[in-house]
């Protein structure tokens, strides 16, 4: 159970796809205008991620490492595909939203990342975890830099979260300034690279913190043994 | 004690950074005395709100990072930047712009890259395009002329309402400029002919009496401040005289072929932001190659930019888009066009060496 711990919070936080790994960029910058299009995109990659993971670690032993690449390639373009029909035949209207970001989960490059680093080496149940993780730690920051992108262009919150989610999730729409005339290169290109950027910055900074306040508390556990010592 | 002297040549450095930046203050102040005097009380505050927020931008920048904030502050970098995003801004803009650039200018394009010397792009020139891309109404706002102390210009409590709450009647004291005008009545299939008579004096325009933004109206000051700066070795020519002879060029040719179309040379010389861009943005030292032959590239380069966006591009003036476009292509042109190693040919092999006349008695 505690090693499952460790992978959930490294896919989480640790070894996040986005602010650690720096991979899937390309969908990010693309749809993260809003939070909900961010919401959206993050749990269409958490299924695939999920269902991907487990396939290939069960397959792990049928695949010869010659040809492995082309071999996750087909399997994580045929789980795509699937999606892709299953949201359109099921949830129709979900689709009408969602539709030009889920065929984007293939050329996703965290999904190939994690079957070829960690599923193809481990046992179903910890990809599983690993697949689940990653894809919510994806999820996270889909929505915290499209959360931050929307704020700033056009002062709302979740806009429209009721079309992907259904009418009880109405309430999460808020306007922030109602009278707002918009920040236009938030919502451009640049505005995703910026927030990105500030948010790395951010997460690098906290991580400095913490690794300082470790070492400091392992250099001097007991500051008066310490010099008890050195007399 | 060990007084190794390292080999010559040995030179000294006079330029300080204050120094560099105090002249380049100097030499815009008439532009933005100009414009100052030209928009009234509106630019002056929104002058100060620019310089502020830049310096307090810097001040909080160097202190998160941790490096001295005194010696970097007051060396005029921050300030400078402040006073040339403002004469770039137009006149009676409110003041969150002021602030909005300053942050721009001095957090995203100059700090996060490391401070002064490491940015990749011109500060002032890119918070400016961040801004007209952001906020296309409040950045193209033209104010007609409204000198100081005359019966039209707003008082001083008149003019905090205008920067701190905006303007009231903004078509009663607003215009196109004469490079939007143009290119508005161009595509509603007008000639340069039946456009320009009632529109451009050219004497007037020289002079600076339009709209624009705070320093671009009197080109003659800014050429001023240019040649000035010139004479005193902080710039090379190389940039500002390709550039505009780029833009002259362009002009010129494609006037020639068809008068109704292109405006002439002149029109394009003395409107818009072409001489404060290119002897104050486009000299930039950081952001601008470091060969002669790379500057001349890069001031063609600008210059060329500037007609086609100007002509074809989706504003009508395109100086700021211009520079910001070349300091990307900055590190490229330096890659390509080196100088040449001191002591060897362009190929990179060593010079002959030139063999003393026999007979001279010197030792080999």
């Amino acid at each position: 159970m505690n090693q499952y711990r460790g992978i959930f919070t490294e896919g989480l936080w640790g070894n996040n796809v986005v602010f650690t790994q720096m991979l899937a960029l390309c969908p990010l910058m693309a749809v993260t205008t809003t939070a909900t299009n961010g919401l959206g995109m993050g749990l269409a990659t958490t299924g695939v991620l999920l269902a991907s993971n487990m396939l290939i670690a069960g397959c792990r032993n049928f695949i010869t490492p010659d040809v492995r690449i082309p071999v996750f390639v087909l399997l994580i373009a045929s789980l795509v595909t699937l999606a892709d029909m299953a949201i359109n035949a099921w949830l129709h209207e979900l689709y009408k939203v969602l539709g030009l970001f889920i065929p984007l989960i293939v050329v996703n490059c965290a999904v190939l990342g994690r079957a070829e680093a960690f599923a193809s080496k481990q046992p179903v149940q910890a990809a599983a975890v690993d697949g689940l993780a990653m894809g919510l730690g994806y999820t996270l920051a889909l929505i915290l830099i499209g959360g931050c992108r929307e704020i700033l262009g056009s002062a709302t919150l979740f806009a429209h979260a009721s079309l992907l989610l259904g009418d009880s999730f109405a309430f999460l729409e808020t306007t922030l300034i109602p009278q707002y005339k918009g920040f236009l290169l938030m919502l451009l290109p640049p505005g995703g690279f910026l927030v990105l950027g500030f948010l790395l910055a951010g997460k690098r900074a906290l991580e400095r913190r913490a690794q300082q306040r470790k070492t400091r508390l392992a250099m001097n556990p007991n500051p008066a043994a310490g010099q008890t010592a050195a007399l | 004690m060990n007084l190794h002297l390292p080999s010559a040549p040995h030179t000294h450095a006079p330029d300080s950074v204050p120094r560099i930046m105090g002249l380049v203050l100097l030499a815009v102040a008439p532009t933005a005395l100009y414009g100052l005097i030209l928009f009234g009380w509106p630019a002056l505050n929104l002058l100060l709100v620019t310089v502020l927020a830049c310096l307090i931008c810097e001040a909080a920048c160097l202190s998160i990072a941790g490096r001295p904030v005194k010696p970097s502050l007051w060396d005029g970098s921050a300030l400078l930047t402040g006073v040339l995003l403002a004469v770039s801004l137009p006149p009676w803009a409110p003041w969150w712009i002021g602030v909005l650039g300053g942050f721009f200018a001095i957090v995203i394009s100059k700090q996060v890259f490391g401070g002064i010397g490491q940015n990749l792009f011109n500060p002032a020139m890119l918070a400016r395009v961040a801004l007209l891309v952001s906020f296309p109404v409040e950045m193209t706002t033209w104010i007609h002329p409204h000198p100081l102390f005359s019966s039209a210009a707003p008082g001083l409590l008149d003019s905090l309402a205008i920067t701190f709450s905006g303007i009231s009647d903004v078509d009663g004291v607003s215009g196109a400029t004469i490079l939007g005008h143009v290119r508005t009545q161009l595509g509603m299939n007008q000639t340069l002919g039946q456009i320009l008579p009632e529109h451009y004096q050219s004497g007037i325009a020289a002079l600076g009496w339009t709209g624009g933004s705070i320093g671009e109206t009197a080109e003659w000051l800014a050429l001023g401040g240019g040649v000035w700066l010139l004479w005193r070795r902080v710039i090379t020519w190389q940039i500002p005289v390709a550039m505009i002879a780029t833009v002259a060029v362009l002009a010129g040719g494609f006037h020639l072929l068809n008068p109704d179309r292109f405006a002439d040379p002149g029109l394009h010389l003395l409107s818009g932001g072409l001489m404060l861009g290119a002897f104050f943005f486009a000299t930039d030292p950081v952001t601008s190659p470091t060969t002669p032959i790379g500057q001349l590239v890069f001031g063609a380069g600008c210059g060329a930019l500037v007609y086609i966006i100007r002509t074809w591009g989706g504003y009508p003036e395109g100086v700021a888009f211009a520079i910001v476009l070349m300091n990307a292509a900055t590190p490229l042109i330096d890659h390509y066009i080196r100088p040449r190693i001191y002591g060897r040919t362009w190929g990179g092999q060593s010079r002959p060496v030139k063999r003393p006349p026999a007979g001279s008695g010197e030792a080999p």
